[in-house]
């Protein structure tokens, strides 16, 4: 599992990456109630913000942290946006196959993650 | 440069209780608490939620003469509202106004017997009391010694009522001076959430046992500004900065309501008001553009500023969003705008949300139905 400093998870599967916010970005979200996930098969760049998440309070949005294609977004957190609260680790946002897999190497572990939300 | 914020008597508890302290209008504030502003919203809804208020202004007018009506007649001068009517023990709505007819605030004001009482804004109550040390015949008292704290939603007066059993015969809009633990509390039947409630001016020496002494009952949870907001905008109450300003009259806001048939054209003290010349022939007309209610017809919620359009595509905006977000006890988006008056409820609009013209229908405001007791 690998960390960008936007609060994103990224856990390799294959040749994609799944990625989902951390509880500490889902604490500092607040309730979500709508989610705008991107439409597969877009092809993005490094840092290209291609989800919205709504919270009660206010709009954020999440970046891709690499290059790549969107392959699968995940429908039912369209449905569910809560989940993002419940079990923010579970509930990936979207998969994306990489436009190369060493791109992940940049990205914090859990314990590089840790010491940056203090 | 940094500003110092004002804290309010209440805020080692706030802090105690997790709650997470944001700027607003120059006081450091409880935004929301571990429970989160949904819970917060719902629980206000079905039980009773405790509000930290003592931002707000509170100031007390007494007549220089004695006599209150004299009192009350000066204030119509820089007050929109028939404040001479109002008997006492009462509280009542009113609107600051500029020479232009905007909307410089809005409060609520009680007759006290020998004085008013005045609940403004908190950004604006330097403001308005620069304007009342200006009013003839009025002596202008900052009320710096207490606190102020909102006890709202169905079960508050189950819960009041322990601590003071007298607020159970109080009235939507009644104001009462009552007696807990040798204390004087100024309480009214009144709120900004659409629920039942109470709006209590505490002494700062008693105002943290007072809240504990709510706290300790199992109905009652501290509620932050975030779920303030949320009730209000379901409630389809206007917030000053927002959905009103000193450039918009209160027809635009709304509120012509507030300015009551004795200060309107033909009414027994017509006008006298600052902007009267432009505020009354407009409520006689209706103003061109008014406050409505929006109901996004998908899940993205508008927020304040977003550009509402009357066809999906093309053309140049009709209005914006004034106040949006998410209502929780409507499971749903929820904002108000200011629209062409001639737009029917009901009828489809659009707002431009990231670049994209979401349909939004034109909707009755309250979202909810409030439940005062009248």
């Amino acid at each position: 599992m690998k960390y960008t400093a936007e609060h994103e998870w990224l856990r390799a599967e294959g040749d994609e990456i799944v990625v989902g916010i951390t509880k500490h970005a889902s604490e500092q979200l607040g309730d979500v109630v709508f989610i705008e996930l991107p439409e597969e098969g877009r092809e993005v760049e490094a840092n290209e913000e291609i989800v919205v998440i709504e919270s009660v309070k206010a709009a954020s949005d999440i970046t891709a942290p690499v290059a790549g294609v969107i392959t699968t977004v995940n429908g039912d957190l369209a449905d569910n946006p809560g989940d993002v609260n419940e079990d923010p680790m579970k509930a990936w946002f979207f998969r994306m196959k990489p436009a190369s897999m060493d791109a992940l190497e940049e990205f914090m572990d859990e314990a590089a993650y840790a010491e940056l939300i203090g | 440069m940094a500003q110092t914020l004002r804290q309010t008597g209440l805020h080692d508890l706030h802090v105690a209780q997790g709650a997470r302290m944001v700027p607003f209008a120059g006081w450091e504030m409880p935004v929301q608490y571990p429970m989160g502003v949904m819970a917060e919203h719902l629980h206000t809804r079905e039980k009773a939620g405790l509000f930290d208020v003592s931002h707000m202004g509170q100031v007390l007018v007494h007549p220089q003469s004695g006599n209150l009506a004299d009192a009350a007649l000066a204030l119509e001068g820089v007050i929109a509202a028939d404040i001479l009517s109002l008997p006492e023990g009462r509280q009542r709505y009113g609107l600051f106004t500029n020479d232009a007819g905007g909307i410089l605030d809005d409060l609520m004001f009680a007759n006290r017997g020998d004085h008013y009482l005045l609940v403004v804004n908190a950004a604006c109550a330097d403001q308005d009391i620069a304007i009342l040390q200006a009013v003839p015949g009025v002596e202008i008292t900052a009320v710096t010694d207490r606190g102020l704290l909102a006890l709202q939603g169905p079960l508050a007066v189950e819960v009041l009522s322990r601590l003071v059993p007298e607020v159970a015969e109080m009235r939507f809009m009644d104001s009462r001076a009552l007696t807990w633990n040798h204390a004087e509390l100024w309480i009214s039947r009144s709120g900004y959430t659409g629920e039942d409630g109470f709006e209590i001016s505490i002494p700062d020496a008693l105002l943290v046992e007072f809240a504990q002494a709510l706290l300790s009952c199992a109905e009652v949870a501290l509620i932050g500004l975030g779920a303030r907001d949320s009730l209000r905008l379901e409630a389809g109450m206007p917030l000053y900065g927002h959905d009103m300003d000193a450039t918009v009259s209160p027809a635009a806001a709304g509120l012509g309501w507030a300015v009551s048939k004795a200060r309107r054209t033909g009414g027994s003290r017509e006008g006298g008001f600052p902007g009267a010349s432009v505020v009354l022939p407009e409520l006689a007309t209706g103003a061109e553009t008014v406050r409505r209610g929006l109901r996004p017809q998908g899940r993205a919620p508008i927020r304040e500023g977003v550009e509402i359009f009357a066809l999906p595509e093309g053309g140049t905006p009709i209005g914006s969003v004034s106040s949006g977000g998410f209502g929780p006890s409507i499971g749903g988006p929820v904002a108000m705008a200011r629209i062409p008056a001639e737009i029917e409820e009901g009828a489809t609009l659009y707002a431009e949300l990231r670049g994209k013209r979401l349909p939004v229908t034109v909707t009755p405001l309250p979202f909810i139905t409030p439940s005062y007791k009248r």
